[in-house]
């Protein structure tokens, strides 16, 4: 089948299938109509599993799968929850982010809930599990921090990576609370923030550097280099190449009436040193839109030493959209599609890798993600 | 002990679309399972896993609203769960 985007609003899933050459887009939905709708992933795998992550303002948090292109949806049978008893009381609010492990896993996923915790599927999606050396790990409640250290609608566990080499190696990201490394699935964890700011906390009397308690937006591992990482932080744009530990802030490089806050950050499918960004502005009290109400991309080709301006098809003033974490996703073609939701409920594509944009679709609720996928 | 209960909107997907279905049990907690046991996912929902009602939901025995999933539904008695003001 061709492309498919999965569209998660705050009222529901909508799934939009390109023409093979990607210039139209068909529309179907929406499903979970009511329902707020977090992350909807195609398995790579199998192409075929589909998992949404969903709540309805009433109910409890819960996930849906599909094995027929979002027709229908099955609940499963044991969504991710804390166990009974939990000493510090946590229920799961809303589960926020959904990653399948890699091709070596087949039907192993990873959950990330508000309140931040780590689930594991090992079934397809049908039942989760609490990831016990994350969520009972006895430094788990300095690293999540206190309600002050959360995003409004409660703190985000986001950005699971699991390496595409080797399964034991898991990346997690907290808003508030850094990024954290685990190098045996999920046993024992380790921060990796050195070099990343928290302009929101005061410099330590030692003159040391915080360890976690950052507040990343989005992380991402590229697919091919696997050693490099990038990261939109609430506080910049940085690139890590391992085994090195010191995030470097690429985002200096942006234009400084820009400056470097975002949500999302998205990878080149093939090139490591092509990435994307969408700024917001963060100056005061942080508005969290485009700047001046010109939306733009803006693309790095050379690590991040560099970034270039991408607003070709965008509205020229008085667009005051924001695009959340989760609503910023690239195809694997050539070349490189590039896909936004926005709060506006508007989608957006580039299929020139960002030389020009089009809008695909106008008047869905807010968006709050947008992935793309390949089904069979 | 059969109950009547009567579900919201919220959770009709559950019950295949019925306003109103049976349950056993002599307490709001055992109807609550057996709903569960009946439309398996049920209890999450309304529960969490803490065993505290979720936010938006309003449970009533008659028409006394309980909190307490050990209160007593006596014989004959209505629960009807609600959902409260929420969502925008």
């Amino acid at each position: 089948m061709p492309l498919q985007l999965y569209l998660s609003t705050r009222k529901g899933v909508w799934i939009a299938t390109a023409s093979s050459d990607r210039k139209s887009w068909h529309l179907r939905g929406p499903s979970f109509l009511g329902t707020q709708c977090h992350h909807t992933v195609l398995d790579p795998r199998d192409r075929r599993t589909l998992l949404c992550a969903s709540r309805q303002w009433h109910l409890g948090p819960t996930v849906f799968r599909s094995e027929d292109n979002g027709e229908t949806w099955k609940e499963a049978e044991r969504p991710p929850r804390f166990p009974k008893g939990d000493a510090r009381e946590r229920a799961v609010d809303h589960v926020f982010w959904l990653t399948p492990s890699n091709a070596g896993e087949p039907g192993v996923w990873y959950a990330g809930t508000s309140p931040k915790g780590l689930f594991r599927s090992d079934d397809g999606g049908r039942t989760w599990d609490p990831v016990a050396g994350f969520n009972d790990h006895p430094e788990q409640h300095n690293w999540v921090g206190s309600d002050k250290d959360q995003t409004p609608d409660g703190g985000k566990l986001h950005s699971i990576l699991v390496d595409p080499a080797d399964a034991s190696r898991l990346y997690l990201a907290m808003s508030g609370g850094g990024i954290f490394e685990s190098r045996d699935r999920g046993g024992a964890w380790k921060p990796l923030n050195l070099g990343v700011a928290m302009d929101f906390a005061p410099p330590k009397d030692d003159g040391s550097e915080y360890l976690y308690g950052h507040d990343p937006h989005c992380v991402v591992q590229h697919p091919a280099r696997t050693d490099r990482f990038w990261q939109q932080n609430h506080c910049g744009i940085y690139r890590l190449d391992r085994p090195g530990e010191r995030w470097e802030r690429v985002g200096r490089n942006m234009p400084k009436d820009i400056g470097d806050v975002g949500f999302g950050i998205v990878v080149h499918p093939r090139d490591p040193d092509t990435a994307w960004v969408l700024p917001m502005d963060g100056t005061e009290n942080w508005p969290r839109t485009a700047p001046g109400g010109r939306p733009a991309l803006y693309v790095t080709r050379d690590g991040g030493q560099s970034w270039r301006r991408l607003d070709q098809g965008f509205p020229r003033e008085q667009a005051w959209w924001t695009v959340k974490r989760q609503a910023l996703c690239a195809d694997a073609c050539d070349p490189v599609g590039l896909y936004l939701g926005n709060t506006n409920g508007e989608v957006w594509m580039s299929d020139d890798e960002g030389d020009s944009f089009r809008c695909l679709f106008r008047h869905l609720p807010q968006v709050y993600a947008v992935t793309v996928g390949e089904p069979q | 002990m059969s109950v009547r209960v009567v579900v919201p909107g919220q959770l009709r997907g559950y019950t295949r679309g019925r306003p109103e279905v049976q349950a056993e049990g002599a307490t709001v907690d055992a109807v609550l399972w057996d709903l569960d046991r009946q439309f398996p996912g049920f209890r999450f929902r309304v529960i969490d896993e803490q065993d505290r009602v979720r936010r938006h939901i309003l449970l009533f025995v008659g028409e006394e609203r309980r909190e307490d999933l050990h209160s007593p539904v006596p014989d004959g008695a209505a629960l009807q769960l609600v959902g409260a003001l929420s969502g925008g």
